[in-house]
C-alpha cells in the first residue's frame, strides 16, 4: 500500500521528457521559461508533430538554440517567431495563424455547430407548432366493429 | 418535399468527400510537405567558412554575379547526396553550372575526403559544420538544392535529392534561361 502510494505520488510529479538538454539551456531562468514555452509551439521541420522541444532531430537541436540566441539577444517573442516563419513558413508553427487558408480550420467546427444547433432548434419549434387534438370519439359503426372484434 | 431532400444529404456528404480524397490522390497533394518560402525572395544571407584550405570565405557576392547560381547542401554521411552528386558533376562538366556547395553538419576533412573520391563540382564550396546557415536557409536536412538567379533571388527549392528528370525539366531551362 505504502509503495503504492509512492508511485502514484511519483507519477504525480513525473515530468514530460523534453529533448531540451541541460548544456542547451540557458543560465537566466525567466529567459529559458520563455523558450520553452517558444520550443513548444514551433514545429520540428522533420517530424511531422513533434515540436522542438521534444525532438531529439538535428534540424531541432539547431532551432532551439537558434530560439535562446534570440531571446538572449533580447528579441520579444513575437520577433521570434517571425524569424522561424521567415525560413520555414507557417508550417513551423503548432498552432496555425488566423488567416485567408487558415479560416475553414478555424471556423468550420463552429460553423458546423451553429448549422446543426439552429437546424435542430428549427426542428424542435416546428414539432411543438402542431397541435395536439384530442382523438374524435369512434362513430357508432366503428363501435359496434370494435365490439365484435373484441369479443371471444 | 424539403423533407426528402433532407435524406439526400449523407449523400451529398460522401460525394463531397470522395471528390476530396480522389483529388488529394490525383493531385499529388501531399500534406507532409514543408514547401518553400524562400521561393521569389531574395537568397538568404550567406556567410560560412571555406570548406577547402585557403579559400576565402563565402559571402552574399556569389548569389549576385548576373549569372544563375546552383546552392547545394551536402553531406558525406548522407546517402541521398550520393546518388544525386553524378548529377552536380554532369552540371559542372558539361553544361559550366556555377555551383555552391555546402557541407552542412559535416567534419570539414570528411567532406573533402567525400569529395575528393568522388570528384569536386563545386566552384566554392563551404563548411557550415553547426548548421547555422543552413537555418537561415530554411533547411530541414541534406540533400536540398537551390535554384538563385543573376539578381539573387530564389527560384526553386528542392528538398531531398535532384533527378536526372529535375536536371532536364528545370534545373537545365533555369540555366539556359536564367529564370
Amino acid at each position: 500500500m505504502k509503495r503504492l502510494f509512492v508511485l502514484v505520488v511519483a507519477l504525480l510529479f513525473a515530468m514530460p521528457a523534453f529533448a531540451v538538454e541541460p548544456s542547451e539551456m540557458l543560465p537566466n531562468p525567466a529567459l529559458e521559461a520563455r523558450a520553452r514555452d517558444i520550443g513548444r509551439a514551433l514545429r520540428c521541420v522533420v517530424c511531422q508533430n513533434q515540436s522542438i522541444d521534444d525532438s531529439a532531430a538535428e534540424v531541432a537541436r539547431d532551432m532551439r538554440r537558434a530560439v535562446r540566441e534570440r531571446l538572449a539577444a533580447g528579441d520579444r517573442d513575437e520577433q521570434v517567431f517571425a524569424y522561424m516563419v521567415a525560413r520555414y513558413g507557417d508550417y513551423v508553427l503548432l498552432k496555425p495563424p488566423f488567416k485567408a487558408g487558415t479560416w475553414v480550420l478555424w471556423l468550420g467546427g463552429p460553423l458546423v455547430l451553429v448549422v446543426a444547433g439552429s437546424a435542430l432548434l428549427f426542428a424542435a419549434r416546428r414539432r411543438r407548432k402542431i397541435p395536439i387534438v384530442p382523438p374524435q370519439p369512434l362513430s357508432d359503426e366503428e363501435r359496434r366493429r370494435l365490439d365484435a372484434l373484441l369479443k371471444p | 418535399m424539403s423533407r426528402r431532400l433532407l435524406f439526400l444529404l449523407p449523400l451529398v456528404t460522401l460525394a463531397l468527400m470522395a471528390g476530396f480524397f480522389a483529388w488529394s490522390l490525383l493531385a499529388g497533394r501531399d500534406p507532409a510537405s514543408i514547401g518553400s518560402v524562400l521561393v521569389g525572395r531574395p537568397a538568404p544571407r550567406l556567410d560560412v567558412k571555406a570548406l577547402r584550405d585557403g579559400e576565402p570565405p563565402l559571402t552574399d557576392g556569389l548569389l549576385k554575379t548576373g549569372k544563375p547560381t546552383i546552392v547545394n547542401f551536402f553531406a558525406s554521411w548522407c546517402t541521398p547526396c550520393l546518388a544525386e552528386h553524378p548529377l552536380f558533376a554532369r552540371l559542372a562538366e558539361r553544361d559550366g553550372a556555377v555551383i555552391i556547395g555546402i557541407a552542412w553538419k559535416n567534419k570539414p576533412e570528411e567532406a573533402r575526403a567525400w569529395l575528393k573520391r568522388l570528384g569536386d563540382p563545386y566552384k566554392f564550396a563551404g563548411a557550415d559544420l553547426e548548421g547555422r546557415a543552413g537555418l537561415d536557409w530554411g533547411l530541414s536536412g541534406v540533400p536540398e538544392t537551390y535554384l538563385i538567379d543573376g539578381q539573387g533571388i530564389v527560384r526553386r527549392h528542392f528538398r531531398g535529392p535532384i533527378t536526372e528528370r529535375d536536371v532536364n525539366e528545370t534545373i537545365l531551362p533555369f540555366l539556359k534561361g536564367g529564370k
